[in-house]
């Protein structure tokens, strides 16, 4: 057995949150630089300049990119020969209790019905996956609310198959319209039972931004919805464009005889996330 | 596109009257920020009958929760929130004379309406780039609901802060016009 500290994880997780307001991970960036030179409305050039100009000013100034810094999310794969010496979940805490307070960062975490702020980002989002080997891979995904508020689940009837699929991706980002801050990510899981479906649609906006499901057929599955949803007009913010979303990530799963779950996980151009092996 | 116009609030029926939906403007004065709780609060104290803790008449409110500034500094990152979330408690605070809201996304039928009724205009500004308004905002007062955090009333001074207007009182919509003007599907 490996062991790691719980103290080595809360500064990773301490890292990652600080890190992840600041930086945006590169293939977000390009794609958005990218986006610049296809984008027909003059308006939607604008609007992609000034986000590009944002991240500029955000790294060299410290100025969290968004100041929406998210609840925090996090995808844990724990290799099996590891041992920690204490709990993983108050690690993690603890890392975000500190990279919210010295990275100056909005705690954005409240108790659902009365609304009181708890303080200090906490409590995390921690989902934990046993994997081989002797590694912990945190992968860390501050999570804003105007693109999460637009994200949507339901339950199609298997009859419904793909077309209905297509048509309830497409539904979701149009009913979205300028709220979760265009260009987006669409992240899309399909099957499971209803938490796995969520589970997977959050997964899918961890893969890097234009990278294609490895099954054909999903792949061509994800370029047909970034082309229709592309074509609805909504545009960088919602003003008018040719640019709604980057990309689309589907993932799949097997699922019940009887059901045809669908996540749609929506996801804003400050597509923050980072990843630490330890 | 034509440049951008400049105003500075108090705004009067006139200023207003000039904005057309899509105009980019410049606003240089003050800015009074709520979201959430603090419409709350507000909205309590009118249905009490007291009087709110700022003159609302021809001021503009900005949908922002900043992050909290480093050591030195005035403020944080201080981008749009989505407005719909505000949607019940604007047209009564229209109606009382706020004449402009400031945030990102679209607003209800009844805030349109009500915008047309009082001669008021809602603008947006690009959502995700909270650093770069914050180098407009130069300098920041509490107003009230100090433990709100992130979520208090302040009052802020900005300087060539930037939005584009999507609703304005002739019924103008910018979410509307721009989307119909680059759709392919019906």
């Amino acid at each position: 057995m490996r062991r790691v500290s719980q103290k080595e994880i809360t500064e990773k997780v301490k890292d990652l949150c600080i890190e992840s307001a600041y930086v945006l991970e590169e293939d977000v960036v390009k794609a958005l630089e990218d986006a610049i030179g296809r984008e027909r409305s003059p308006l939607g050039r604008e609007v992609l300049k000034e986000i590009v100009r944002n991240l500029e000013i955000a790294r060299t100034d410290l100025l969290p990119m968004c100041q929406d810094t998210g609840i925090a999310v996090f995808f844990v794969d724990m290799g099996r020969e590891v041992m920690i010496d204490g709990s993983l979940e108050d690690a993690i805490d603890e890392g975000v209790r500190q990279g919210y307070r010295d990275g100056y960062l909005r705690k954005s975490v409240c108790h659902p019905i009365t609304r009181e702020n708890t303080g200090d980002n906490t409590p995390a989002i921690v989902h934990v996956s046993i994997v081989e080997g002797d590694r912990v891979t945190i992968r860390m995904a501050p999570k804003g609310a105007g693109s999460e508020n637009m994200s949507r689940l339901r339950m199609l009837k298997p009859s419904e198959g793909v077309e209905g699929i297509k048509g309830f991706v497409v539904e979701t980002v149009k009913e979205a319209g300028g709220n979760p801050c265009p260009p987006i990510i669409v992240g899309v899981g399909i099957g499971g039972s209803f938490e796995k479906s969520a589970i997977l649609a959050k997964k899918a906006l961890l893969r890097k931004i234009g990278s294609a499901n490895p099954d054909g057929s999903i792949a061509g599955l994800e370029r047909e919805l970034l082309e229709r949803i592309n074509m609805l007009g909504i545009g960088p913010m919602g003003f008018g464009g040719t640019t709604t979303a980057l990309a689309v990530h589907v993932e799949t799963f097997p699922c019940h005889i009887a059901s045809l779950p669908v996540a749609v996980n929506i996801q804003c151009h400050a597509a923050r996330h980072k990843e630490v092996v330890i | 596109m034509k440049g951008p116009v400049r105003i500075t609030p108090p705004l009067s029926d006139r200023d207003v009257e000039v904005l057309r939906a899509g105009d980019r403007v410049l606003i240089t004065g003050v800015l009074y920020t709520a979201r959430d709780q603090a419409h709350r609060r507000l909205y309590e104290l009118i249905e009490r009958g007291e009087e709110l803790p700022f003159d609302i008449k021809g001021q503009i409110i900005y949908y922002v929760g900043p992050t909290p500034p480093r050591p030195g500094r005035i403020i944080g990152s201080a981008g749009p929130t989505t407005s719909g979330r505000m949607d019940i408690y604007t047209p009564k605070l229209l109606e009382m004379g706020l004449k402009a809201t400031i945030g990102k996304g679209a607003r209800s039928r009844a805030v349109i309406e009500a915008m047309k009724r009082y001669r008021a205009v809602y603008m947006a500004c690009v959502g995700g780039t909270a650093a770069l308004i914050a180098k407009t905002i130069k300098k920041v007062d509490m107003v009230c609901y100090e433990d709100l955090g992130t979520e208090a009333i302040r009052r802020l001074e900005v300087e060539d802060f930037p939005a584009i207007v999507v609703n304005d009182i002739y019924g103008g919509d910018l979410f509307v016009q721009g989307v119909e003007r680059y759709r392919k599907v019906s």
